[in-house]
C-alpha cells in the first residue's frame, strides 16, 4: 500500500468565509506544504456555530473536525496534530472515534442529500465523480422516460420548495404536455429570510443539482434549462458557473450527453432582488426579462411556462434529491420518512438556538428532536417560546406542539407549513406581535402590487400591527386582523399573498394572550415594544457605580456616586444601553 | 455610423460599454435583466442616458425598461457609494439584534438607509436576507460577508474601507 498522509479539509462556504475561513486556508497552505499536504476546499459542513471549520483525516481514516479555527489556531493544528500526531482536544468539535459535546448534532441526522457536503470539493468535477457523481444520470439514461418518471413517483418525493406537490406527478404533467420545445427550470431564488439550505447545497455540491436537472430534462424531453439564482448569492453563482462548464466539458451536459443524442443546455439567470420571484409564474416572467409579476394558474407551467412552452419547475433541494433516488433506488430511498412524506428534509437552524447550522433529518422527526437533540436547545438555556417554520409563508408553533411530527401535512394542519426549511427558534425575549409585524412588513414591501387583497390587505393588517406594538391597539383589532387575514388567504392571486397572513394568523392562534396584553394592558411581556416598556433601576441592587449614567446617550439617568440612581422616563429613549452596561443586574424592564 | 450613434455624437457620456454589453447579449432571449445588471456593473448605477440609449438600440420603449429597473431591488437609478453596505434584515438577524447593527451603522456613517455618504465612500442599504443566518447578525460590504456582529465591531470593520 502506498504511503499515506493526513488529509486536511477547510469549509469554504459563505458562512465559513464570513467567519474567516479563507484566511485560515491561506495560512494552512504554506504550513502544510512543508509536509507535502495540499489542503482541500469543501463546502458547508453544517456546523455554522463553530465556523471556521477544519477537518483533519488521519491515514487510518479517523476524522477530527476542528471548530473556530482562526488563522492563529491553524498553526497549532499543524504542529500538534499533523507533526506531533496528537489531536488538539481544545478545538475538537466532532470526531468519528471520540465522543464530543457536539456528537448530538449528528446523532439524529440522516444525511443523504448532505452526505457529500463538506467532503467533496465543489469546484472540481473529479471530486464529485469520485463519489459516484453522474452515475445516477447514466443509470437513468438506460431507462425509458416513462420508467424514470415512475421511479421518481415511486420514491414519494415531494417538492422541497414548500408546498410539497408530488414531484413525480409534476414531471409526468410536463412529460405529457405537447410541445416541440420544453424547458427545465430550477428555482434557486431562496428568498425566505432565515433560510440558507439551497445556498449551502449550491455552494457545497452544485453538481448534484445539475445532475438532477439533467435527469429531469431526459425524462420530460427538454433540451434547455435555467437555474434562477438570487444575485445575493455570489459564491453560489460562481461555483455553479464552474460546475456547468466542467459538466459540459465532460459530456454530462450540452450536446450528445454520454455519447447519446440527448442534448441539454443549462444556463444561469441571476435574480435581481424580488422575493415574489420565488413564485413560479413570477420567476418565469423574470427569466423572460419582465417584471416578476405572477399570473393566474391554470395554465400551469407544466403545460404553458417559459415563453409559453411546457416547463418543469422544481427547487434546488428537490433536484438535488433526484440523484440519490437513482443511486439508492426508489424503494430504498422511500424507506426513510413517513407514509406521505418520504425522504429527508434539510433545515437551517437559526435564531435563539445553541447550535446554529444545517441539519438533514428524516421526515416525521419531532420538532423537539430537531431543536433539543440536534440543535442542543435554546441559547443561554432561556425558556423556549416558539419556533417559526416556513418563513414569511409559515407560522409560529408554540411549546405545546414541540412533539408534532415534522411532515408536510402535520405542519399545514397546525397552521404553519414546511416551507423551504428555515427554522427560527424564539425565546422569552421575543415578542410574538413584533414577529408577526416583522414578517408582514417583509411581505408587504415585497408584494408586487398586482392583486388588491395582497396589495391593500397586507397594508391594512400591517397598520393594525404597528399600532398594537406602539401601544395604541384598539378593541376589535384582533377580530379585524383575523377577518382580513382569512380574506387575503382566500382571495390573493399567488402563493405570496395567500400565505402572507400566516404569521399573523398562527400567532393569533397560539399567542393570542400576547396580543390581548398589548391592547388591553399596554404590556409587552418580552420587553421588545419600546412604547410599552420602561427601564427601572432597583434601588437595592444599584451600587451607584455611575456606569449607566455615563453611557446613557440622552443623560436620562441621575444620582450621586455610590447612591442609587434613577431613570427619568420622560427623557429616556429606551435604547437599553444602561441595562446592557450594568454589572449588577440592577436595571430591569417594567 | 448608425443613427443611434449620431444622435449621441455630441454627448460626453461614454456609451462604449453599453454598446459592448448589447453586442454581448445579441440574439439571446429574455436579456433585459442581464443587460441592466451589466450596465450597473460598469457605471455603478443605471444612468438615464444609458437606459435611453439601450432602449433605442433594443427598439424597446424606455417605459418597459424603466418598469423592470424599478421593480427589482437590485437596480439603482442614482449614483451610489464606492462601498455598498447591505444590512441583513432576515428573521435570524432580527431576533439576534440586527436592528442594533443597523443603528450603529447609521450612527457611524451619519446616513439613513438608501443614502450615500457625502464623500461617496459608503451607501447603506438593507437586504431581505443574505442567507448566512448561522452567523446572525450579518452584513455584507461589497461581496464580503461579516457575521456574529456587535455594534462595537462595526467601527473596526468600517475602518478597513475608509481609505
Amino acid at each position: 500500500m502506498e504511503a499515506q498522509t493526513y488529509r486536511v479539509r477547510v469549509g469554504l462556504a459563505t458562512c465559513g468565509i464570513a467567519a474567516g475561513a479563507s484566511k485560515t486556508y491561506d495560512k494552512l497552505l504554506p504550513l502544510l506544504a512543508e509536509h507535502g499536504i495540499v489542503p482541500e476546499r469543501t463546502g458547508c459542513m453544517g456546523m455554522c456555530f463553530s465556523e471556521p471549520l477544519v477537518e483533519v483525516i488521519s491515514p487510518a481514516g479517523e476524522t477530527f473536525l476542528y471548530g473556530n479555527v482562526t488563522e492563529d489556531k491553524a498553526e497549532i493544528i499543524v504542529e500538534q496534530h499533523i507533526v506531533g500526531g496528537k489531536p488538539v482536544e481544545d478545538l475538537l468539535v466532532l470526531s468519528n472515534v471520540k465522543e464530543t459535546e457536539n456528537s448530538h448534532f449528528m446523532a439524529k441526522q440522516e444525511r443523504i442529500l448532505l452526505s457529500h457536503m463538506g467532503v467533496i470539493d465543489p469546484e472540481s468535477i473529479e471530486s464529485y465523480l469520485a463519489y459516484d457523481g453522474y452515475k445516477a444520470l447514466a443509470k437513468a439514461m438506460q431507462m425509458s422516460s416513462e420508467d424514470v418518471i415512475k421511479e421518481v413517483q415511486k420514491s414519494g418525493l415531494r417538492g422541497r420548495g414548500g408546498a410539497g406537490f408530488p414531484t413525480g406527478m409534476k414531471w409526468n404533467f410536463a412529460y405529457q404536455a405537447k410541445g416541440d420545445k420544453k424547458y427545465v427550470v430550477c428555482n434557486a431564488d431562496e428568498g425566505d429570510p432565515g433560510a440558507f439550505m439551497d445556498r449551502s447545497v449550491l455552494e457545497g455540491n452544485p453538481h448534484a443539482v445539475i445532475e438532477g436537472m439533467t435527469i429531469a430534462a431526459y425524462a420530460i424531453g427538454a433540451d434547455e434549462g435555467y437555474i434562477y439564482v438570487r444575485a445575493e448569492y455570489p459564491l453560489a453563482i460562481k461555483r455553479l458557473r464552474k460546475a456547468i462548464k466542467e459538466a459540459n466539458e465532460h459530456g454530462y451536459l450540452g450536446n450528445k450527453i454520454l455519447g447519446t443524442d440527448f442534448c441539454f443546455q443549462l444556463k444561469i439567470k441571476e435574480g435581481a432582488g424580488a422575493f415574489v420571484c420565488g413564485e413560479e409564474t413570477a420567476l418565469l416572467a423574470s427569466i423572460e426579462g419582465e417584471r416578476g409579476i405572477p399570473r393566474p394558474r391554470p395554465p400551469f407551467p407544466a403545460t404553458s411556462g417559459l415563453w409559453g412552452k411546457p416547463t418543469l419547475l422544481n427547487n434546488v433541494e428537490t433536484y438535488a434529491n433526484v440523484p440519490a433516488i437513482f443511486r439508492l433506488g426508489a424503494e430504498q430511498y422511500s424507506k426513510v420518512g413517513t407514509e406521505r412524506s418520504k425522504g429527508t428534509k434539510v433545515f437551517a437552524l437559526t435564531g435563539k438556538i445553541k447550535k446554529t447550522g444545517l441539519a438533514e433529518v428524516p421526515m416525521g422527526i419531532t420538532m423537539r428532536e430537531i431543536i433539543y437533540d440536534v440543535g442542543g436547545g435554546v441559547q443561554d438555556d432561556k425558556e423556549f417560546k416558539a419556533v417559526q417554520i416556513g418563513g414569511p409563508s409559515g407560522g409560529c408553533l408554540p411549546a405545546e406542539l414541540l412533539d408534532l411530527p415534522v411532515d408536510y401535512d402535520s405542519l399545514t394542519a397546525a397552521g404553519a407549513m414546511m416551507g423551504s426549511g428555515g427554522l427560527v427558534v424564539m425565546d422569552e425575549t421575543t415578542c410574538m406581535v413584533d414577529v408577526a409585524k416583522f414578517f408582514l412588513t417583509f411581505t408587504q414591501s415585497e408584494s408586487c402590487g398586482k392583486c388588491t387583497p395582497c396589495r391593500e390587505g397586507t397594508k391594512r393588517m400591517l397598520e393594525i400591527l404597528e399600532r398594537i406594538t406602539e401601544g395604541n391597539g384598539q378593541p376589535g383589532d384582533i377580530e379585524t386582523l383575523e377577518e382580513l387575514g382569512e380574506a387575503i388567504r382566500d382571495s390573493a392571486l399567488c402563493g405570496l399573498g395567500q400565505t402572507a397572513p400566516n404569521p399573523v394568523l398562527s400567532t393569533l392562534r397560539y399567542f393570542r394572550h400576547e396580543y390581548e396584553e398589548h391592547i388591553n394592558e399596554g404590556k409587552c411581556r418580552a420587553g421588545v415594544c419600546t412604547n410599552l416598556i420602561t427601564y427601572y433601576i432597583i434601588p437595592e441592587k444599584c451600587t451607584g457605580c455611575t456606569l449607566c449614567a455615563r453611557n446613557c446617550p440622552v443623560n436620562a439617568i441621575s444620582g450621586e456616586r455610590k447612591q442609587p440612581h434613577v431613570i427619568d422616563p420622560s427623557v429616556c429613549i429606551k435604547c437599553g444601553v444602561c441595562m446592557e452596561k450594568c454589572n449588577f443586574d440592577a436595571i430591569i424592564l417594567k | 455610423m448608425t443613427e443611434a450613434q449620431k444622435c449621441y455624437a455630441e454627448d460626453p457620456f461614454d456609451y462604449g460599454p453599453v454598446d459592448e454589453i448589447l453586442e454581448r447579449f445579441r440574439g439571446e432571449k429574455g436579456t433585459t435583466i442581464p443587460i441592466l445588471q451589466a450596465i450597473q456593473e460598469v457605471y455603478g448605477y443605471l444612468p438615464r442616458q444609458a437606459l435611453e440609449y439601450a432602449a433605442k438600440k433594443l427598439k424597446t420603449p424606455l417605459s418597459r425598461i424603466y418598469g423592470v429597473a424599478t421593480f427589482y431591488a437590485q437596480f439603482h437609478l442614482q449614483p451610489r457609494g464606492e462601498n455598498i453596505i447591505r444590512v441583513c434584515q432576515g428573521t435570524a438577524c432580527h431576533v439576534r439584534g440586527g436592528a442594533k447593527i443597523m443603528d450603529a451603522l447609521k450612527d457611524q456613517l451619519g446616513i439613513g438607509v438608501g443614502e450615500t455618504t457625502e464623500d461617496r465612500k459608503f451607501t447603506l442599504e438593507s437586504v431581505a436576507c443574505i442567507g448566512a443566518c448561522g452567523l446572525a447578525p450579518v452584513i455584507m460590504i461589497n461581496n464580503d460577508t461579516f457575521g456574529r456582529l456587535t455594534p462595537e465591531k462595526i467601527k473596526e470593520i468600517l475602518k478597513n474601507y475608509q481609505d
